[in-house]
């Protein structure tokens, strides 16, 4: 015991030596907290529209005040050159293009069937696809406005939703994307520090040689190792708990489970996480390639892990590498017992399945350990 | 000139003997791209809903079955009282649950009105919006089908054209995201910490005492990253024409001239952020968390510079990344030639002579001031 306590000792020293280090440590959580949830929206605020209204009819200018009104949309210009349109997609000033054609209103009237265009900047196909939806909306809603009232019908027997959707959101009825993405972070930062400083710490005794000297001395392997891992362990709990602390007062995350519970899975996600570190630091000859291994395999398990994305609409193949992904299990954990209030007993298959995955995985790392060089 | 050339060769045996790096230098662009083509998807598909079915009747098990074999959903599972749902999102195992009120089908045919309770697990607010539009999406158009006789007396009809991608392919914003990520991943994060490397081993002493000139010594550290670079340009544009069938529409030489450009800035940022940091670690948190991350982030990648907050804005167009990606979608997808990048280009150029001056100019010749 005596011994991990002065390994410990070292280790802590060293982390606070570091100038540069520490402040990282500290200011990262913050910045990340502050410009990823802000960043990371997948709403759609504004879509840039160019109406060309070559009708200059009533209803055109009608249908135009539907949009400039709307919320979704800012009108980014209105002409009746259509080359300027194309124009304003190709250098980005606009998303999208409605055409009102040259007797629009006319041809409504006579042939009671009459046609618009619509343009799309489509590089972005899911933005492109959600606006087409908000526009056909506001153009059919339009649609029964305009319907004859004279005709003895109501314009809502022509309306084809005769079955009233009600929708409700549960969690979250203000469809706040901000509170999604705070535990997302949560579970980044913990990854990022204890992936990156446990891989890297061993990898950098070896390359200053004085792993040696710690080889020859009596410390047992496993002492060494726990006595490595630990300080790291409860720098990202820690880091976590400060996370926490801002998401609650910066954006309100709503906190519905036990935090007992998060810190639990925390941890034993850590193990996880902590013992791959030391796995990578023991097979990699130089901190470059440590970094590279580490870089590499935390950004294809970060995206993988529903981090911005369903995991439901992932392909089979993927689902199936996400069982051994211990991020995913730790985002689907930490969200559900944030956002959902969910205990014990309903995450308790995904626990345990961390924690056997966590028990292998630094039993793994201790035995690879070799005190010979 | 032997000299140096004695020394680039150094800097190459370096990489190439380290067979991991090697290895993952090359599959990242490939995983990276598999990974964005066929698993980030922010479409729904799969999603698995639960059914409270009050009614049981002809209609709600029509409505159950085009719901089920839409391919958007799939039915995890079906409940008996309301009591369970909550159950159910505790546990995460559906998205939505739909109940249909009792004697469903029968109030639509009598009353030409029935209500379906839509309720989502909103925890993941995006999902769960689009889940019950598709849902919606799917009642109207089964009930549009039953009456199909009712037509409008007066009709706008739409014609949407999606320009540059027809069929909304997601691989079309990734592929230059994707592009500018690798390479500043190895330009600027691999370069700083080889450099940062020489001085923690101490052999930076060595170098600086040869007569070497210190130009001469940043070049060749950095050659055999700009190679790399451009292998790996070439390995996204290759994949994403044969595999997502995305080619490039515009000149390819100026894509390349572009892609060019883009890797020596990334360089001279590698460059300045090593002559900042001692150590490798620093100096690679330091390029993960300035460069990579608004890379990632801010440049219009996956996330939308519009949507953003103005005051992180700013941040977006301070990153050269931002413009690069402009850059490449104008040609690779939108086919567009020099004349509608030049603005974009010319502040490339312009960052780059500043990093590069002020990396040159920070580089120290002595280990100690």
């Amino acid at each position: 015991m005596r011994t991990i306590l002065f390994i410990l000792q070292k280790e802590f020293i060293q982390i606070s030596r570091n100038k540069m280090m520490l402040p990282m440590i500290f200011v990262v959580p913050l910045i990340q907290l502050l410009l990823l949830v802000n960043v990371a929206t997948m709403e759609m605020k504004h879509i840039k529209i160019f109406i060309v209204d070559n009708d200059l009819s009533t209803t055109s200018r009608q249908l135009t005040a539907k949009f400039s009104n709307s919320n979704f949309f800012v009108l980014k210009g209105y002409s009746n050159q259509i080359a300027e349109a194309t124009a304003s997609i190709e250098n980005n000033k606009a998303d999208m293009v409605l055409h009102i054609p040259k007797g629009f209103e006319k041809k409504l009237g006579k042939e009671n069937k009459s046609e618009l265009q619509l343009l799309y900047n489509a590089i972005n196909g899911t933005v492109a696809g959600i606006s087409n939806a908000y526009t056909t909306q506001i153009i059919s809603g339009y649609n029964y406005e305009i319907l004859p009232r004279g005709s003895g019908s109501s314009a809502l027997q022509y309306s084809a939703g005769n079955i009233q959707i009600i929708p409700s959101f549960w969690y979250n009825p203000t469809l706040n994307y901000k509170i999604f993405m705070v535990p997302a972070i949560l579970v980044l930062l913990v990854t990022i520090i204890g992936l990156g400083l446990s891989s890297l710490n061993i990898i950098k005794e070896k390359e200053m040689g004085n792993i040696e000297q710690i080889n020859v001395t009596p410390i047992k392997k496993i002492h060494f190792i726990f006595g490595k891992l630990l300080p790291f362990w409860i720098i990202a709990l820690l880091m976590m708990g400060v996370g926490l602390i801002i998401g609650i007062i910066l954006f309100h995350t709503p906190i519905l489970g036990s935090i007992g519970l998060l810190f639990a899975v925390a941890s034993v996600y850590l193990l996880v996480i902590l013992g791959f570190g030391l796995i990578i630091s023991n097979i990699s000859s130089t901190m470059q390639q440590a970094v590279f291994v580490v870089f590499f395999f935390m950004i294809i398990f970060i995206m993988m892990s529903g981090i911005f994305t369903p995991t439901d609409s992932m392909p089979n193949w993927a689902k199936i590498i996400n069982y051994i992904n211990p991020i995913a299990y730790f985002m689907k954990m930490i969200r559900m017992i944030l956002l959902k209030g969910s205990g014990f007993k309903d995450i308790y298959q995904d626990f345990f399945m961390l924690l056997g995955y966590g028990i292998v995985v630094i039993t793994l790392a201790v035995n690879r350990y070799k005190k010979v060089g | 000139m032997k000299h140096f050339i004695g020394f680039l060769k150094k800097e190459f045996y370096h990489i190439f003997r380290d067979k991991r790096t090697l290895g993952i230098l090359f599959g990242m662009p490939i995983a990276l791209m598999m990974l964005f083509g066929y698993v980030i998807t922010t479409e729904v598909k799969d999603a698995r809903i639960a059914i409270l079915d009050q009614s049981k009747d002809e209609t709600t098990r029509k409505i159950i079955e085009k719901i089920a074999s839409s391919g958007y959903f799939v039915i995890a599972k079906n409940l008996d009282n309301e009591t369970q749902i909550e159950d159910c999102f505790r546990k995460g195992l559906v998205k939505e649950v739909i109940v249909f009120q009792p004697g469903f089908g029968q109030k639509l045919q009598k009353d030409k009105k029935a209500s379906v309770h839509l309720i989502a697990d909103a925890s993941d607010a995006n999902s769960a919006n689009l889940i019950i539009n598709y849902t919606g999406a799917i009642m109207n158009d089964f009930i549009q089908k039953e009456n199909a006789s009712a037509v409008l007396p007066m009709q706008i009809i739409t014609e949407s054209r999606m320009l540059y991608n027809p069929e909304l392919k997601g691989v079309y914003m990734f592929v230059p995201g994707t592009m500018a990520m690798i390479l500043v991943l190895i330009s600027a994060l691999l370069t700083s910490v080889s450099i940062v490397r020489e001085k923690e081993m101490g052999t930076m002493e060595i170098l600086l005492v040869s007569p070497l000139k210190p130009i001469q010594i940043i070049f060749g550290k950095v050659a055999p990253y700009i190679a790399l670079s451009f292998i790996n340009v070439i390995t996204i544009l290759l994949l994403s024409n044969y595999v997502f069938g995305l080619p490039v529409k515009g000149s390819l030489l100026l894509l390349l001239a572009e892609s060019l450009l883009f890797i020596i800035l990334s360089l001279s940022l590698g460059i300045l952020v090593s002559s900042l940091t001692n150590n490798q670690l620093t100096a690679m948190f330091a390029s993960i968390l300035g460069l990579m991350l608004p890379t990632i982030i801010l440049s219009g990648f996956i996330f939308p510079i519009e949507n953003i907050p103005a005051w992180i804005q700013w941040l977006c167009y301070a990153n050269p990344t931002t413009y690069f990606i402009i850059i490449l979608k104008n040609i690779m997808l939108k086919g567009l030639g020099l004349m509608s990048v030049w603005k974009e280009t010319l502040i490339l150029v312009g960052m780059t002579f500043v990093l590069l001056g002020l990396s040159i100019k920070k580089f120290n010749i002595r280990l100690e001031k």
